[in-house]
């Protein structure tokens, strides 16, 4: 590892102003960010300490809940009000990482980790993300794990997040506090970059942005269901996953929001797959249908070509378990 | 100079601002107890408790840690004071090489506190209500964070049970 200015930030507005510093990182959890320091992956200059902010609270707010982006995911899995009313969040948090990771990692720090790529971590590989320009080893390479929609020329890597799938379903927003004292709210496909020319960038913040909260907005109620198909049973990232929740009324589904992991640069979300079932009669028919919309567009790079029929057969299952609707 | 509580006592360090905790236990304190297996949260062999959590030592630094309450392996029990959790692996035969035991037997015992907290997990039913059975799937499923590359699994799961159960170590 290399070393580095350490700063213990004593409100959110003098940590953004230090963070917006060159090379500067925030830390909280540190779970991610320590691990690619020590391979020096991550080499920042300056790590701003930020978990003695007062960012822990989880409180209702416009029907919904503004949670503190220094809530472990341990505790908002935990949260009674999260397990009860946002189920596919609590399921989605429980589906990721180990008990000991979630009790140190971060609501705010969990949107933000980096992809798993293993081009990403392997310092001798090229890598556009890690070296911009230097070429995409993955492409051609051991690319399993890697991003089937979304992705360029420039890089496959895939969002590593189960916690930010159920997010994207839910429509959760991000609060931020910038370093010149404003703030501003970013819904994910706000604050999420697909790749393009630029895979370093990952998200839109700007240099010393902090995440101190995220809204999620009034319950939904209906049937919420997090699947996360992956090589071992537990601990162990999505190779495809689906953050699911339907509610069904007289026979039609009427509420439909389905976001996706594994498949792409980012959490994943198409407004065409949920179009198509809203409204209708479930049906084994229609399930097939959306899948088909969802992946029309999917591309494989060989080692990865498999997400596609996997995801073909994932979508329908969760669907059947959330209509009850097997023919 | 940092200062660290470990097991109730304080202890004043100086170390390199990138030293972990399980180096500033290891390295600096004598406390080899914790140990290193993969150095990268993987394996679970660092485990230690923060405030009463479980989390990997080895992912974590040292000079985040001031004021924090920091439990290891040697603070739980020792030789002529085992604690129940540490007897049970005994008596269960919880191990083969040993070597994640002491990242075990810490994790077990930060689990059973998730578990009496009304903490789902993954494999739990209805979590709206929250579980508590400690079926063989639940405490495999809350222990995945540590690895026995012996595979010692099926009497870890027992050792754990039983001090989960009964909150004794011996039979």
């Amino acid at each position: 590892m290399k070393s580095f200015a350490y700063e213990r930030a004593s409100d959110p507005k003098a940590a953004a102003a230090i963070a917006s510093r060159a090379h500067a990182r925030f830390i909280a959890g540190g779970t991610n960010l320590l691990d690619l320091m020590k391979i020096q992956v991550e080499t920042p200059e300056t790590l701003v300490d930020i978990t003695r902010l007062p960012l822990k609270e989880i409180v209702e707010a416009g029907g919904g809940l503004k949670i503190g982006a220094l809530v472990t995911n341990s505790d908002l899995a935990a949260d009674e009000r999260v397990r009860r009313d946002y189920e596919v969040l609590s399921r989605a948090l429980l589906a990721g990482a180990s008990g000991q990771l979630r009790n140190k990692a971060t609501t705010g720090g969990n949107f933000l980790q980096r992809t798993r790529c293993n081009y990403f971590y392997e310092t001798n590989a090229r890598c556009n993300k890690r070296e911009p320009g230097s070429g995409c080893d993955a492409m051609n390479g051991f690319n399993r794990i890697l991003a089937i929609l979304g992705t360029s020329d420039k890089c496959i890597a895939s969002h590593p997040s189960d916690m930010a799938v159920a997010m994207r379903a839910l429509d959760a927003e991000v609060e931020t506090l910038k370093s010149d004292g404003s703030t501003r709210r970013l819904t994910l496909p706000e604050l999420y970059r697909l790749p393009g020319d630029t895979p370093e960038r990952d998200t839109n913040l700007e240099a010393g942005e902090l995440i101190t909260a995220v809204r999620l907005p009034k319950p939904l109620g209906g049937t919420q269901i997090y699947r996360k198909v992956r090589d071992r049973a537990s601990y162990a990232f999505a190779l495809v996953s689906v953050a699911a929740v339907i509610g069904v009324e007289n026979g039609r589904m009427e509420t439909v929001r389905l976001a996706f992991g594994g498949i792409g640069t980012m959490p994943w979300r198409d407004a065409r797959v949920e179009e198509a079932l809203t409204g209708e009669a479930p049906s084994a028919a229609l399930f097939a249908k959306a899948a088909d919309i969802l992946l029309a567009e999917a591309k494989g790079h060989g080692e990865n070509d498999f997400k596609i029929p996997l995801m073909r057969r994932v979508l329908p299952a969760v669907l059947r378990e959330a209509t009850g609707v097997s023919a | 100079m940092i200062t660290l509580t470990v097991n109730g006592a304080e202890h004043k360090l100086d170390v390199d601002i990138r030293t972990t905790i399980l180096d500033a236990l290891r390295d600096h304190l004598g406390m080899t107890g914790s140990k290193k297996g993969c150095d990268h949260g993987q394996c679970g062999a660092c485990t230690v408790l923060i405030n009463g959590r479980r989390v990997n030592s080895c992912l974590t630094l040292a000079v985040m840690h001031e004021g924090d309450e920091i439990t290891t392996i040697e603070g739980l029990g020792a030789p002529d004071k085992l604690h129940p959790m540490q007897e049970s692996f005994l008596h269960h035969d919880g191990y083969q090489c040993g070597y994640c035991t002491p990242g075990q037997i810490v994790s077990a015992v930060g689990m059973l506190g998730e578990v009496k907290d009304g903490w789902p997990s993954h494999v739990t039913g209805d979590i709206a209500n929250g579980g508590t059975d400690l079926s063989n799937e639940e405490i495999s499923e809350r222990m995945s964070g540590n690895l026995c590359r012996c595979s010692a699994y099926p009497n870890i799961v027992d050792a754990i049970r039983q001090v989960g159960t009964t909150g004794k170590g011996a039979a």
